[in-house]
């Protein structure tokens, strides 16, 4: 067997995540008018507010895509999408009178068993709450009261705005604003629901956060939002996984991520993104378009995003921070592996405003098969922003001949007393890198392991412990290529 | 029983026959050295026995320690006992060298059904061996070959040899691009290294090295054949008078 055959072996596994779950769905009509946000928002019983909010939105969508401003200028190619043909809004019916966990519908409950979460409380690891997005809506949230006694707000978009309108309608929109981008208007027209954390003043958040997010209707978009708030020396880590069925049909994921920290707080964010990228020739897989953006409102504040991005058919995202604050500290570490027909246009912007602020970046991108890469980054250091400081790395793996990797780093300087630093670098597995492991006693499907792994190590040590292993499974797993 | 059998090998690489019948016989204990000019194939028998796939075995055999090492994958070789001292040994970035050396003996360990070495065992040994090589400590937090000179990376795959102890070793033009006090180190880590049950091949094009490691046997070789063996003092011989006198003798073999 030839090391060829043997790292296409390794790669050739099943995406394991694909199936679907039966389930009663509540759903409305495809297409999308102002009369499907009033439904949406009438679904939610929303209050007067936020449907304005979604209105608005929609009206500026309408606009862009009446003028078709869909952004071309990723490094990405896709037939367009109709957004008329697909359902906003799909629903697991509700249980009548459902009290607790034990009256989730036991379909969800396994299709989460199945997706190796337990919602069961008992037996989740060890000190990390979830809240299980499943299609449109959350279906369940853990560890909610023990939480509370900290008084740390961990809950469903939803029943945030049910139960926190205030916060919601404080923070809300601040850091994406409806009208940053086609998808983020989009998203704010239709989000169906997401995750919600407000951590109080001075409270560090006693365990892990995530939100796992589950596409399992057809022919449905997914756009959730999540909204995470850290007030004056709160700290808090929250991660997000995703998986979806196998399906012949691309599907959209619309979502937005806004992180706000004030003085002295810290907001750790890790994504593990899974969602179904297409099968061997690039027919299905996940639209990933997304807008993620963190606000360093105050001094001394710190967001660091952490991604590690194996699945989707097209990624489109750029996890940024906004250093505002004086002092404030902005982190992007990124894995993203592209294999068969998968592209990825993945970065960061880091906008330093306040003095003294500092960002770092590191990304690491990982190409396959027919994959495509493209690192998008942007620093942006303002006039204000004295002393500001940036470290950017850039690399690039490559296997077999028929991938491709793209930079594009942007660096635009509006201060002297600035000091960047920007390192890039490309290299391939080679036939000769896999036979001088292979002449030591190491097997082919180990050495590309190790090296794949010795890549990433700067990323996967960013991430919490148990899911820096899960993350190392699954890019073993996501891989398929040949060396040569 | 020998430890190495080779009889009648023929190798090409993308139809051009560069093996061309070799054989040779190799005993535990023993230090042979190939010897010849560029070209000669000397390189590619060396890959040929660690089973580089980018060669390709048209006829012959090679008995390795009593199984049949043409049937080998290049992990299954080295498992078995052979190793191969690269000519230009791979960078790997990332991976620590204690990281990559330790993954290497145990994946070998676990091959022949020993139990692995976790980091307190193996660290002491490694130790040992990296000052035996005149290695730097630092060396253990800095990935396999990165940044490393020329020297440095030979002395490594020597560090490598001595914690893997293979029994037969194929050192593939280690001195080339060593200056005199790193040859001496080199030199002195593999005689260190020889023993009653361990064979070694020296493949080199100049003399100088066999003034420090001293061989059993030396074979010259030139278009893909062995033209001529003998002791220790063939390799002075071919100091003295070059490899001129090769091209007779191989219209002579013709």
């Amino acid at each position: 067997m030839t090391t060829t055959n043997t790292i296409e072996d390794l790669a050739n596994r099943e995406y394991k995540w694909g199936f679907v779950t039966q389930v009663e769905e509540d759903r409305i009509p495809r297409g999308l008018s102002e009369d499907t946000i009033r439904l949406i928002s009438e679904k939610k019983n929303e209050p007067a507010f936020m449907l304005e909010w979604r209105l608005k939105a929609y009206r500026h969508w309408a606009t862009l895509e009446r003028s078709q401003a869909e952004p071309t200028w990723a490094n990405i190619h896709y037939s367009p999408i109709d957004y008329q043909a697909m359902s906003y809004y799909s629903a697991p019916k509700p249980r009548p009178n459902r009290k607790s966990l034990d009256e989730v519908d036991p379909e969800i409950l396994e299709a989460y068993n199945k997706l190796g979460i337990s919602l069961d409380e008992q037996k989740r690891l060890a000190g990390v709450a979830v809240d299980a997005v499943f299609d449109s809506v959350s279906v369940a949230t853990t560890f909610k009261e023990k939480l509370a006694e900290k008084g740390v707000i961990f809950c469903s978009f939803s029943e945030a705005v049910q139960k926190h309108p205030d916060l919601v309608k404080k923070y809300l929109g601040t850091v994406v604003p409806y009208s940053d981008n086609f998808f983020a208007a989009l998203n704010a027209a239709v989000f169906s629901d997401g995750s919600f954390v407000y951590v109080p003043k001075g409270v560090h958040c006693p365990m892990e956060l995530s939100t796992y997010f589950r596409i399992n209707a057809a022919e449905t978009g997914q756009f959730e939002r999540t909204l995470i708030i850290a007030d004056e020396g709160a700290q808090v880590s929250y991660l997000e996984g995703c998986t979806a069925p196998m399906r012949d049909e691309n599907q959209l994921h619309a979502a937005v991520v806004e992180l706000i920290a004030l003085d002295d707080a810290k907001i750790k964010y890790s994504t593990v993104q899974n969602w179904y990228p297409g099968d061997k020739e690039g027919r299905g897989g996940i639209y990933n378009f997304v807008t993620k953006r963190g606000k360093c409102a105050g001094r001394n504040s710190h967001i660091s995003w952490t991604q590690v991005e194996t699945g989707s058919a097209i990624t489109w995202k750029y996890p940024s921070c906004i250093l505002m604050g004086e002092s404030s500290v902005g982190e992007f570490y990124s894995v993203a592996l592209t294999n068969n027909h998968q592209q990825a246009d993945t970065g960061t912007k880091m906008i330093h405003v306040g003095k003294n602020t500092r960002s770092t970046i590191v990304s690491k991108g990982i190409s396959a098969g027919f994959g495509q890469n493209t690192y998008r980054g942007q620093v942006k250091i303002l006039k204000g922003a004295t002393n500001a400081r940036n470290y950017t790395q850039c690399d690039s793996l490559l296997i077999g001949d028929k991938c491709g990797a793209h930079t594009f780093p942007y660096i635009d300087v509006k201060n002297s007393t600035a000091r960047m630093e920007h390192e890039a670098s490309t290299s391939k597995i080679g036939e000769d890198q896999i036979f001088y492991f292979r002449q030591r006693g190491l097997p082919a499907e180990e050495a590309v392991a190790m090296i794949i792994n010795g890549f990433c190590k700067q990323v996967f040590r960013e991430l919490p412990m148990e899911f820096a292993v899960e993350a190392q499974k699954l890019l073993s797993i996501s891989l398929e290529g040949s060396v040569g | 029983m020998s430890l190495l059998e080779i009889r009648d090998l023929h190798a090409s690489v993308n139809g051009n026959e560069i093996l061309k019948g070799i054989t040779l016989t190799v005993n535990a204990g023993e230090v042979h050295s190939l010897m010849g000019p560029n070209g000669s194939g000397k390189s590619t028998l060396a890959q040929v026995l660690a089973r580089r796939e980018t060669y390709e075995v048209t006829s012959g055999e090679v008995i390795f320690n009593g199984k049949d090492l043409l049937e080998m994958k290049p992990e299954e070789a080295a498992s078995e006992g052979l190793f191969m001292a690269f000519q230009y040994p791979i960078e790997v970035p990332g991976i620590s060298n204690p990281y990559f050396l330790r993954a290497a003996l145990n994946a070998q360990r676990k091959y022949r059904g020993e139990d692995p070495l976790d980091a307190m065992e193996f660290l002491p040994l490694l130790k040992e061996k990296m000052k035996l090589l005149e290695m730097d400590e630092r060396f253990q937090s800095r990935s396999v070959n990165e940044g490393f000179s020329g020297g440095e990376k030979k002395r490594n795959e020597i560090v490598q040899m001595a914690i893997l102890e293979p029994k037969l070793a194929i050192l593939d033009e280690t001195d080339s691009g060593l200056d005199i006090d790193a040859l001496k180190i080199v030199s002195r880590g593999v005689n260190a290294m020889r023993s009653a049950d361990r064979a070694m091949i020296l493949v080199t094009h100049y003399q100088r090295l066999l003034d420090y490691i001293v061989p059993d046997f030396v074979h010259v070789l030139a278009g893909g054949r062995i033209v001529k063996s003998g002791g220790p003092e063939l390799a002075h011989e071919l100091e003295r008078e070059g490899y001129g006198w090769i091209e007779p003798a191989l219209a002579g073999a013709r």
